[in-house]
Order: structure tokens, then C-alpha cells, then sequence
């Protein structure tokens, strides 16, 4: 047992104390949508564990270039951002090679999306998606534009803060993960009831992405910067002592 | 105070919200955009084992069907084998078997649809044999964190009656909403996200 390669075991116990619960009333749409029994909780097996792969092969060259990957005769309207990040587990171990997607309102706050209806227009150059794998440290990138705020049906004058959905995998299924990324100061963070699912308040802050003038390019785009944690793994180390240990 | 532990803590979920088509599965909001699309086909061209095609709706608690559901399948081979280097067989997978595909309901009627080969049993712990399933996580507007069930196969009889994670369930009739039905064209597996007919989901 004292083989330096051993396998990893399974992921820690997700906390929900800082997760959103299933029924959350001031977000409407989760009342009907929301199991009322509990779950029942599982300890890992393989199915669990394992998770499906991407490669390069997978992806295009502009594919995490919001900028660019829709542009059909120009650039898209609106505030140049550069927006990155690593993505880590909970023993604040880099996840490398996994797959990282984004999609987001333009910058009047209007999805491309057939169901989309809000009078705010089109860009005819923003596509509003993008992906990417993350490299040996866990680090993305991508390049867009800051999406608006836009109204949606809930109570009659509900606004989204200005966000960005993501979408995350990792090294196996437990840990698929999608969440939204905030931009620091935005004063409709703490009036959506989307973002107040959230029951933590430090885990709400940690979906806010600090303006990052570090990474900032003079004269061309503003940064922010959103570090994306995944549930962490013990060690197999312990898992042959007998049982009752 | 003691000492702090200086683990980092699990990013909160958000909502996939409406609009989730356009980040995972762009050809259905209305446009492309990528040249390789991913998730459409978990099996692969030269998966062994049998062609299987499974149908269903989620529910919500109105008994209303769901018609901006995402889904996603991960599953093994007809051998019980995943395709990740964590299953010790993993390269015995045939070439193409990803293993994992992306399903959304039709925006009209709810209906999903997918085709696959039906997965082969699968080792659990201690000894035990896990029967046949798929992993299915569930995203949409109104589910604030992606819902983990499983489905069974109605057919595995014994496989299911040994399985180790079927037998967690106290209520044995709980039991049977993770069983996808048999019909002429493969499998019939409705989600219930509550109600009487409540689907079992897990915290994995
Ligand atoms: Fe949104």
C-alpha cells in the first residue's frame, strides 16, 4: 500500500448547506419542479466516479472566442471582456482537461434562443456560446462581451443581474456542475431570487467574479476573474482498514 | 480556535435557467455554431451488444411534461465497462463508445428520445454486482441543482433484485420509478419530479 499511484476514492460529500434546496418559493418556476421527498444518499461506485472525456479533437480553434466564433461581418456590440479562471477541487487540486461551456445574453440582455422574446435586439454578430478544455493547471479563458440584464417573468419587475452560465464536468459524473457567474458591484445581485436560492452567503460571493485589471489588455478588453471549485476526493488510502475503524 | 482546514468549498449551483439549449445544445435553440457537435451519440458506430431506444417525459408536480428539460446519460458498454481510466477494463472499450450523451425533450410535447446499447452489469462494492443502468442527470428552468437519478431495466429481474443500490430504498414500490418499462421499441422511462409517482433521485 505504499504505491505512489493510488487510484484516487470518492469525492467528498457534496455540503448542501451550500446549496441551493430543490423548492425555493421566490423563484416561482421551482415550485411545481421540485422533489419533496429526500434523496437518498449514495456512496460512490464506479458509475459515480467515472465521467465522460473530451478531447481537442472535440473542440474548433475559436470555440472559446465569443468575439468571434458567430462574427459574420463584424464585432459584436458591447464591453470587450476577458473572462478566466481555473477550475480546482475542494483539496484546491487543479481539474485539467475538462470540458468548460458558457452561454449568455448579448449586451442588451437578449438570448439568441428561439424562446427568447424580449424586445431588446438581436446581434447579428454574437452567437452567445463558447467552450473550452481547461489546461494541466485547471485554466480557462474565454473572450466576450459583458451580456446586459434582462426582465424575466416571475414577480412583475424581475431583473437578472448581468451573468454567465457555466457549465463544468470534471473528472467524474458526482461532480457535473452548472452555476452562473456574477460580475462584481452589480446592485440586482441581491434582489434575484435566482441568485438567493443560494442559502450561504459566502457561497453566494463566491459567484461573483472580481474585476481583474491584472489580466485586463490596455485599449482593448477588462477581465474578471471566476475560479470554479468541484467537489474533492478522499484518498483509498484508509478504505481497506476493517470495517468499524 | 482550533487550527482552520483549508479545504476550498464547492461552487454554489445556479439554475441551467431557459435558455440552456444555447450553451449545450445550440442546433435546438435555432443556430449553429460549432463544427463538431458533442452528446449525440453515446454508443458509437461499432458498440457491441443490443441497439436499445428509450423514450420519456419529465414530469413536474401539475403533471405537466417538462419541454425545456436538458438531459444527460453516462453509461457502460454492454460489457459493464465505462470508458474512463478509472474502470480497470477501460481499454477494452470499443473505439466510438463514449459512453455519454445529451437528450432534450421536444419543445412541443416534453417527449425525449435517445438511442444506445442496452449496458451490461456493473461491479459495485463488496463483491456485489450493480445491474444493468444508465446514469441520467437532469438540468432545467426551475431545478436549482442538477437532479441524479439512475434507470433500470424492467427485464433484469434478478440483476435488479441483487442490486446494491436499488436495495437502499426502504419503500420497495419507490423501487419501481427507476425501472424503465419495455415496449415495441425499446424502453419507456417517465421522471416524476414529485407527486405520488415521485422519482427517486440520489445525493451521489
Ligand atoms: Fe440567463
Amino acid at each position: 500500500m505504499t504505491d505512489t499511484a493510488l487510484p484516487p476514492g470518492p469525492f467528498y460529500q457534496r455540503d448542501r448547506r451550500l446549496q441551493p434546496p430543490a423548492l425555493t418559493p421566490a423563484y416561482k418556476t421551482s415550485v411545481a419542479r421540485s422533489p419533496r421527498l429526500p434523496m437518498i444518499s449514495l456512496e460512490n461506485t464506479i458509475s459515480e466516479i467515472t465521467g465522460p472525456r473530451f478531447g481537442h479533437a472535440d473542440l474548433g480553434p475559436l470555440d472559446n472566442d465569443l468575439l468571434r466564433n458567430y462574427a459574420q461581418d463584424g464585432d459584436p456590440i458591447g464591453e470587450r471582456i476577458i473572462v478566466h479562471g481555473r477550475v480546482l477541487d475542494e483539496n484546491a487540486r487543479p481539474v485539467p482537461h475538462t470540458l468548460v461551456e458558457i452561454w449568455q445574453a448579448n449586451a442588451g440582455g437578449r438570448y439568441r434562443h428561439k424562446k427568447d422574446s424580449y424586445l431588446a435586439p438581436i446581434d447579428p454578430n454574437f452567437g452567445g456560446c463558447g467552450r473550452c478544455l481547461t489546461d494541466a493547471d485547471g485554466y480557462y479563458f474565454f473572450r466576450t462581451v459583458k451580456p446586459g440584464a434582462y426582465p424575466w417573468r416571475n414577480w412583475v419587475n424581475n431583473w437578472r443581474p448581468a451573468h454567465i452560465h457555466v457549465s463544468v464536468f470534471g473528472s467524474g459524473f458526482a461532480q457535473r456542475l452548472i452555476t452562473q457567474m456574477y460580475f462584481e458591484g452589480d446592485p440586482l445581485i441581491a434582489r434575484c431570487p435566482i441568485v438567493q436560492t443560494v442559502p450561504d452567503a459566502d457561497a453566494i460571493d463566491r459567484l461573483i467574479a472580481p474585476l481583474d485589471m491584472n489580466a485586463a489588455i490596455p485599449l482593448d478588453s477588462l477581465a474578471y476573474k471566476f475560479d470554479i471549485v468541484l467537489r474533492g476526493r478522499r484518498s483509498t488510502m484508509f478504505d481497506n482498514r476493517p470495517e468499524g475503524n | 480556535m482550533p487550527q482552520p482546514l483549508d479545504y476550498l468549498r464547492e461552487t454554489a449551483s445556479q439554475t441551467a435557467g431557459p435558455y440552456v439549449h444555447i450553451g449545450l445544445a445550440p442546433g435546438a435553440a435555432g443556430f449553429e455554431i460549432f463544427h463538431n457537435r458533442i452528446g449525440g451519440d453515446i454508443a458509437g458506430p461499432e458498440a457491441q451488444g443490443e441497439r436499445i431506444r428509450v423514450a420519456g417525459c419529465v414530469f413536474d408536480g401539475t403533471g405537466a411534461p417538462l419541454k425545456d428539460v436538458l438531459i444527460e446519460v453516462w453509461q457502460a458498454n454492454a460489457a459493464g465497462i465505462y470508458p474512463h481510466p478509472e474502470d480497470p477494463r477501460a481499454n477494452e472499450v470499443e473505439k466510438g463508445f463514449r459512453g455519454w450523451g445529451r437528450v432534450i425533450s421536444d419543445f412541443e410535447t416534453g417527449e425525449f428520445t435517445f438511442e444506445t446499447v442496452k449496458p451490461g452489469a456493473i461491479p459495485g462494492p463488496k463483491e456485489t454486482m450493480q445491474a444493468p443502468h444508465l446514469n441520467l442527470w437532469i438540468v432545467a428552468r426551475g431545478i436549482n441543482i442538477g437532479l441524479q437519478t439512475r434507470a433500470y431495466f424492467e427485464d433484469e429481474t434478478e440483476a435488479n433484485a441483487a442490486d446494491p443500490v436499488l436495495s437502499l430504498i426502504e419503500q420497495a414500490q419507490r423501487r419501481d420509478t427507476l425501472l424503465a418499462r419495455k415496449t415495441a421499441g425499446g424502453y419507456r422511462f417517465d421522471i416524476h419530479l414529485q407527486g405520488d409517482k415521485e422519482t427517486v433521485f440520489f445525493d451521489v
